[in-house]
């Protein structure tokens, strides 16, 4: 008999166990996110919250297609999203148990269903623009007062190049960003899909490349905060960042923004669950989660980026929301392009040519 | 007899799970096509065995000599991986043989030095070669405030600093080896060469070196196999300019997507690095059979 009830609370000690080891892991881009969410959400649902980080779709790709990532909640955006939808990655969300979805904004939900046409599989987190980051008085200093900052001339001109490489240039190293924009710049269409048109950029960008110190994906942020470099093509948020980071450091950079006046690449980043999630219960409730008002505020007061929550706005701080490089203006919005997913084709076709560029061979 | 049997089946059933299981994998990949899929090609085994059979070709093959690219970064990287095992070797004999002749008390103290680097994780020992070799790094710093140069050397992101990182990171595989074939050497030897007319530099080359040739050759191999299919240097330390096959592997199985070619890249690299190994087996067994 004692020996039953001994037994018992050791049962129940391991079921109490196991119910409280329920653990939702989220694969996320790199700083991100302000990190007290995830505290939040520990102590409100009661669930082990595992935060993984990845800075690169590619990578995030290829675990998804892999199979069995582990993952609950990832991360992708747009046109890396619609192909891993069709590729069968992700299960259907139940919006039964995403009440907060009414917070969504319409707007943005709207140009997503370009990537999720059902709006069946992802929600919005954060949007934003691809652009050029500018350190004004390096910038002005090589190019005198009418330099055109908010020009793709400014980067894609050999001529503006040159004078650059003096304080030093940094391009993200992604070319699904940069030959949309270089595309812009000649006047074509920068969602092309056609190899004859896309191979048109790659003399403008060769004729830059040697003057681009450094193609990179994250190290520009620093980059422009201390000063190392004066100009970076890379993405608002974290040329904000950057911005925010030399006026913290109160170091004398001083750091813009520009959305190219030549049309600018308006990209997603969604949340979306894996179709092998091991707790896609737990998933639901950490998109639940993110999709309350306060928390998405938080959330882009955090990381300087414009998000798709009409609710949150109200809580949005006032450089954020006041912010046309972050809220862009309607003439601006009307300036943003989005893109689509290349086939696989006229993928090689673009890594090779990046390659090429990048390269010399 | 049985254990026997199993003393014999054991390395071989090792060989067969670690090595020829995957590497089959591997080939069928290769031979197959790219599809927007989990996993991301066709025909696979869920298709069953007899469309896997049905469906097999070498395009992906015939793909890669199609572009220059591929030879390019091979032959890029194999020369990348001879020069840094012979700047390994370069460096890593006269350490080595300090070791051997040290006094015993020292010795244990020495390999411990040469092994301690090994604590650290890989990744953090190349980061810190970024922050030293970098223009504002310490290297310059320090150079600057010697006085020896105005302007910073430009050495991170260029193939100098992937030799220094293959250097450095490959050293205890080529000391050791080496270290233990000169350990072994009876010191009489270099002693009747000197006795019978050599200088000591002479006795070196006609004595030692030719004595120690096993260990530089296992150490030589040890660090060029790995080197030549290395991407985690290149592409922390190296420029835009630098073309290793390791690069061009992540490339296609990241950015393109297309595991069959990265599957045949894989193949290939491996095919060339069968010779260097059969080589190095060889070796291995001859030097078992004259110490017998």
């Amino acid at each position: 008999m004692k020996y039953s009830i001994l037994g018992s609370v050791a049962v129940a000690a391991m079921l109490g166990g196991a119910a409280s080891a329920e653990e939702v892991r989220v694969y996320n881009w790199s700083d991100y996110i302000d990190e007290s969410l995830l505290e939040k959400f520990e102590t409100e649902t009661g669930i082990d919250l595992i935060y993984d980080v990845f800075d690169s779709n590619e990578v995030l790709e290829t675990k998804l297609l892999a199979g069995g990532s582990g993952y609950d909640v990832v991360v992708p955006s747009g046109t890396f999203l619609q192909r891993q939808i069709t590729a069968g990655a992700f299960q259907k969300l139940d919006t039964s148990k995403l009440p907060n979805m009414e917070n969504l904004w319409g707007t943005i939900s709207e140009r997503l269903k370009k990537y999720d046409p059902k709006a069946a599989y992802a929600i919005n987190y954060m949007w934003g623009t691809t652009g050029i980051g500018v350190n004004i008085g390096k910038v002005k200093e090589a190019l005198g007062e009418d330099a055109p900052v908010d020009s793709l001339a400014l980067i894609l001109d050999p001529a503006n190049m040159e004078k650059l490489q003096e304080c030093g240039v940094h391009f993200l190293d992604a070319p699904v960003e940069i030959i949309p924009a270089t595309l812009a710049y000649l006047g074509e269409d920068p969602d092309s899909q056609d190899t004859d048109v896309i191979a048109k950029t790659e003399p403008v960008l060769t004729a830059v490349a040697p003057f681009v110190q450094k193609f990179h994906s994250s190290e520009y942020i620093n980059a422009l905060a201390n000063g190392d470099i004066c100009v970076a093509f890379g993405w608002s948020g974290d040329i904000l960042q950057a911005r925010d980071r030399a006026a913290e450091a109160e170091n004398g950079v001083e750091i813009e923004y520009y959305a190219p006046k030549e049309g600018a690449l308006m990209w997603f980043d969604n949340m979306a669950i894996p179709v092998d999630a091991p707790n896609p219960d737990g998933a639901h409730k950490f998109l639940n989660f993110i999709m309350d008002a306060q928390n998405m505020a938080a959330a882009s007061n955090y990381v300087y980026y414009a998000n798709g929550n009409e609710a949150s706005q109200e809580f949005l701080a006032e450089d954020v929301i006041g912010d046309t490089a972050i809220y862009p203006d309607a003439a601006t919005l009307e300036n943003l392009y989005t893109t689509s997913p290349y086939s696989p084709k006229v993928q090689r076709f673009v890594t090779r040519m990046w390659t090429k560029i990048k390269s010399g061979t | 007899m049985t254990r026997r049997t199993l003393l014999i089946a054991a390395p071989y059933l090792w060989l067969l799970v670690l090595f020829f299981a995957p590497f089959l994998i591997v080939l069928k990949i290769s031979l197959s096509d790219a599809a927007l899929a989990i996993p991301p090609y066709t025909p696979t085994i869920k298709d069953g065995v007899g469309a896997m059979f049905a469906e097999l070709d070498f395009e992906n093959f015939v793909f890669l000599t199609e572009d220059d690219l591929y030879w390019k970064a091979y032959f890029s990287s194999f020369r990348i991986a001879l020069v840094s095992t012979f700047l390994t070797l370069l460096v890593g004999y006269p350490i080595a043989y300090g070791m051997a002749k040290a006094p015993d008390e020292w010795r244990a103290t020495l390999m411990m030095l040469v092994i301690l680097p090994f604590w650290t994780s890989f990744l953090i020992r190349v980061y810190a070669w970024m922050g030293i070799l970098s223009n504002e790094g310490l290297l310059n710093q320090l150079l600057f405030w010697l006085g020896l140069i105005n302007e910073p050397l430009v050495i991170l992101n260029t193939n100098l600093a992937v030799y220094i990182g293959i250097v450095y990171t490959y050293l205890p595989f080529m000391i050791l080896p080496i270290y233990a074939a000169l350990d072994r050497l009876d010191p009489s030897l270099d002693e009747a060469a000197q006795d019978l007319g050599c200088t000591r530099t002479q006795a070196f080359w006609l004595v030692t070196i030719p004595l120690s040739k096993n260990g530089i050759v296992a150490g030589s191999f040890l660090v060029f196999i790995p080197a030549l299919g290395e991407f985690v240097i290149p592409s922390l330390l190296g420029g835009s300019g630098t073309l290793m096959i390791g690069k061009v592997l992540w490339e296609e199985f990241f950015n393109n997507r297309d595991w069959p070619v990265a599957s045949a890249v894989a193949v290939i690299l491996l095919l060339l690095l069968i010779i260097p190994i059969v080589l190095f087996q060889r070796n291995q067994q001859k030097q078992q059979e004259a110490e017998q």
